[in-house]
């Protein structure tokens, strides 16, 4: 395999492994300031007990997600160092405004929520929390405005041989932005919402009714973000209409350029990239439809731009699809949940299918990440600098090496964790814990 | 000017990160040989667990400003050590784990295993980051082109291994005293004696890195030409040495303090002598990369010292701040986690 190929793989690879952990940093910081606020206002005890619960999975979770960022932005030098020359004008900044205005916050405030307990009255142990959950989005935002600007550059001009940097603004504030932003946030925090479901549901068939107080905010959460989502990545996806013509067409493997563009019920997109393999159960004019909100409007097709700029059709549809369909199951699970709200302890089935739910938003993020990432290729900056031409000039068997010993030590990190988390998540939480028993 | 400008806010953020971290790697090391029961290890725990992950974020802000305001750099310097920042990566990954996970475990048997991941983890970094800063310092083999004509096997030269060995008896120290400062009894005692047979090894390394410089590098010649800048390595000097004066008296912060002095200024000292270079070419000074060919454009650079000068003071109020707020002893009993 060549230097470029093999990078891919360990960005992909530690990306995926990261962004196991950064969704529950962003929503559960909230869900918990959330419950540690509703302590405060009413005394309740419980809510306090399931504040500390929550933040033990928490800590475990914020910290790996924390160290295992640090490769990412890394391998913008080490790996993919022509982009970085090429681009660092612009990308740069936003990395490390990120690291300044925000990751400092979270990362020095943390200590304080974790070891502050009984130094800080309670509400402003509460505070400390609205601060991490606020720095951490905020930091989203700064690498989410990065990824956008490599979906669709903007402000620059192409000056001694590089991107140069012409509106700042105009980079922090594009559309496209601004609506992966929402679709991420929202996507983690529906992920952190069934997490907390998922493990509270676990306690309540046990009889421990005091998670029902962990339980009902998650749920609210859940179903607002579930329907946010979907709504928000209707407007995504229309938006790349106009930016990314070849993504869109890859999301429904839309071949021929057409009026009433069709979804079909049913398509095999080839492996060889060239066309679909079957696809019937057209309903004609619902592309069109969700692309530009109008039946008739015309759609390009793939065949129709350049076969060099195409993206890998099957892994975009497939993903695509993935990702759309549980969507839509979390919209169902919430309004059930919905409407079982006020009778939970008595829906045993509904509460064992949320446990097994858990990972299923994960599996969501990635698909979401696998359409935004593979639906961009062959360009690592659309339309500007293509994958190939921005790996670093170095040997195959450095990345090779590297490769092998994250597979290794991701494998060993995600065991350990995954054994600490489900423990944590299994024990009774040690105060507030008698009084709620069985009731 | 401007670029002038960003090459001192460039190493003054790599100084402060070693500055911070150094400490909690220097702990992570010494960590299994100085505590003997579990009451000690919570003690060396809490020591650093407020502030571990603080300092590493210098890192993360260090090597994007590096991204920010010199790309350039950050492309070249990034890949020719693709395989020793790797095994940094990994290690400070490992030991991120180690510290929390290693916190939560039960059975003696896994405690022994985090707890020695944590030490290699530890040793890992600082030694490597310093045989880094070294090879900066002296020059590696690269092109006009930053391409990178060496392997791993070519950082770990005399001097590179004089500079890995300087930062990790830097960090020791540096562990040791903030140990010194934090900690009580019998550990405390250790902590001390750790800190006292350290200094003397570092004296000399520092010594040998210092007059190893003047043959292997070109980083006297701007001091030669500016002698105002000899503060830099006389203030470094000047600080180990009253590390060790303080050290006498058991004024553990002072010592501490003059500590964190000595490894600012000794990184400062090597990132003064580089200028106008950031990474030199040992294959001719004509491939050396400078601070205006690496720069970023004007625009970029402005908005990136606003960026720094709003938020850096911000975050060392902040940071300070919770350096005060688990000031003095640690106390198992107040810092009560859940």
């Amino acid at each position: 395999m060549d230097v470029v190929l093999l990078s891919r793989v360990q960005f992909a690879v530690t990306t995926y492994f990261h962004f196991l952990f950064v969704p529950l940093t962003l929503g559960l910081s909230l869900l918990i300031a959330i419950i540690e606020t509703l302590y405060v206002k009413t005394k309740d005890k419980d809510y306090l007990a399931m504040a500390r619960f929550w933040g033990r999975l928490f800590v475990i979770n914020f910290v790996i997600g924390v160290v295992t960022g640090l490769p990412l932005e890394f391998q913008f030098g080490t790996n993919w160092s022509r982009y970085s020359s090429y681009v660092g004008d612009i990308f740069g900044p936003l990395l490390a405004i990120e690291a300044t205005a925000a990751f400092f916050l979270e990362s020095t405030f943390l200590a304080v929520w974790v070891f502050g307990w009984k130094k800080l009255s309670p509400k402003m142990h509460v505070a400390v929390m609205w601060m991490i959950a606020g720095a951490s989005t905020l930091s989203a935002l700064w690498i989410l405005i990065a990824n956008s600007w490599m979906q669709h550059p903007v402000g620059y001009v192409i000056r001694n041989g590089r991107a140069e940097i012409s509106d700042f603004l105009g980079v922090m504030t594009q559309e496209y932005a601004v609506l992966t932003f929402f679709h991420t946030a929202g996507a983690a925090y529906v992920l952190s919402g069934f997490f907390v479901m998922g493990i509270s549901a676990y306690h309540i068939l046990k009889g421990r009714n005091i998670f029902i107080k962990s339980f009902r905010p998650a749920l609210y959460f859940s179903l607002i973000f579930s329907l946010f989502v979907v709504a928000e990545g209707h407007m995504h996806g229309a938006d790349l209409a106009e930016k990314q013509p070849a993504k869109l067409a890859a999301l429904e493997s839309l071949w021929k350029t057409q009026t009433y563009a069709p979804l079909y019920l049913i398509a095999i997109p080839s492996m060889d990239n060239d066309g679909n393999l079957v696809a019937f159960a057209p309903i004609p004019g619902v592309m069109s439809l969700l692309a530009h909100h109008n039946p008739a409007a015309k759609v390009t097709g793939l065949n129709d731009l350049p076969a060099d700029e195409l993206p890998p059709v099957a892994i975009v549809f497939y993903a695509f699809r993935v990702m759309v369909m549980l969507g839509g199951l979390f919209v169902l699970l919430t309004l059930y949940g919905w409407w079982r709200r006020n009778r939970l302890a008595q829906s045993p089935r509904f509460l064992k299918i949320l446990v097994y739910t858990i990972p299923l938003p994960y599996l969501v993020c990635a698909a979401g990440w696998t359409v935004t990432e593979m639906g961009r290729q062959p360009w690592i900056v659309y339309g500007l600098m293509k994958t190939a031409d921005a790996a670093s000039p170095v040997a195959p068997h450095q990345v090779a090496f590297s490769l092998a010993a994250f597979i290794v030590l991701y494998s060993l990190i995600a065991a350990a964790a995954l054994f600490m988390m489900i423990r944590y998540a299994r024990r009774w939480p040690e105060d507030g814990g008698q009084e709620g028993r069985g009731r | 000017m401007m670029e002038t400008v960003w090459f001192c806010i460039w190493g003054l953020l790599w100084a402060v990160y070693f500055m911070l971290d150094g400490f909690d790697l220097g702990i992570g090391v010494l960590q299994p040989f100085l505590a003997r029961n579990e009451k000690e290890r919570k003690s060396v725990y809490l020591a650093m667990g407020p502030f571990w992950d603080g300092n590493e974020v210098w890192l993360v802000a260090a090597g994007g400003v590096t991204f920010a305001a010199f790309p350039v750099l950050y492309a070249v310097m990034f890949s020719s050590f693709y395989s020793a920042l790797m095994l940094i990566l990994f290690a400070l990954i490992l030991r991120a784990v180690s510290i929390e996970l290693g916190e939560e475990v039960r059975g003696a048997v896994w405690k022994t295993v985090w707890r020695g991941c944590l030490s290699v983890s530890s040793l890992l970094p600082a030694f490597v980051f310093g045989v880094v800063f070294a090879n900066i310092f002296r020059g590696i083999p690269i092109d006009g082109e930053g391409i990178y004509y060496g392997t791993l096997w070519t950082l770990l030269s005399p001097y590179g291994l004089v500079g890995g060995l300087l930062f990790l008896l830097l960090f020791l120290l540096h562990g040791s005293l903030w140990l010194a400062v934090k900690v009580e009894g019998p550990l405390q005692g250790r902590s001390a004696r750790s800190a006292s047979r350290i200094w003397p090894v570092l004296l000399v390394t520092a010594a040998a890195f210092l007059i190893l410089s003047a043959f292997q590098t070109d980083l006297y010649t701007i001091y030669l030409k500016r002698p105002v800048l000899l503060a830099i390595p006389l203030i470094a000097a000047a600080a180990l040495f009253m590390t060790r004066v303080w050290m006498a008296r058991g004024a553990w912060p002072r010592a501490w303090g003059a500590s964190c002095v000595s490894i600012f200024f000794i990184v400062m000292f090597g990132v003064a002598g580089l200028y106008p270079a950031l990474l030199p070419s040992s294959l001719g000074a004509t491939f050396s990369l400078t601070v205006h060919a690496a720069a970023s454009s004007p625009m970029t650079l402005k908005i990136m010292l606003g960026v720094v000068l709003v938020f850096i003071p911000i975050i060392i109020l902040y940071q300070g701040w919770v350096y005060r707020f688990f000031g003095g002893k640690v106390d198992e009993e107040i810092y009560a986690k859940h």
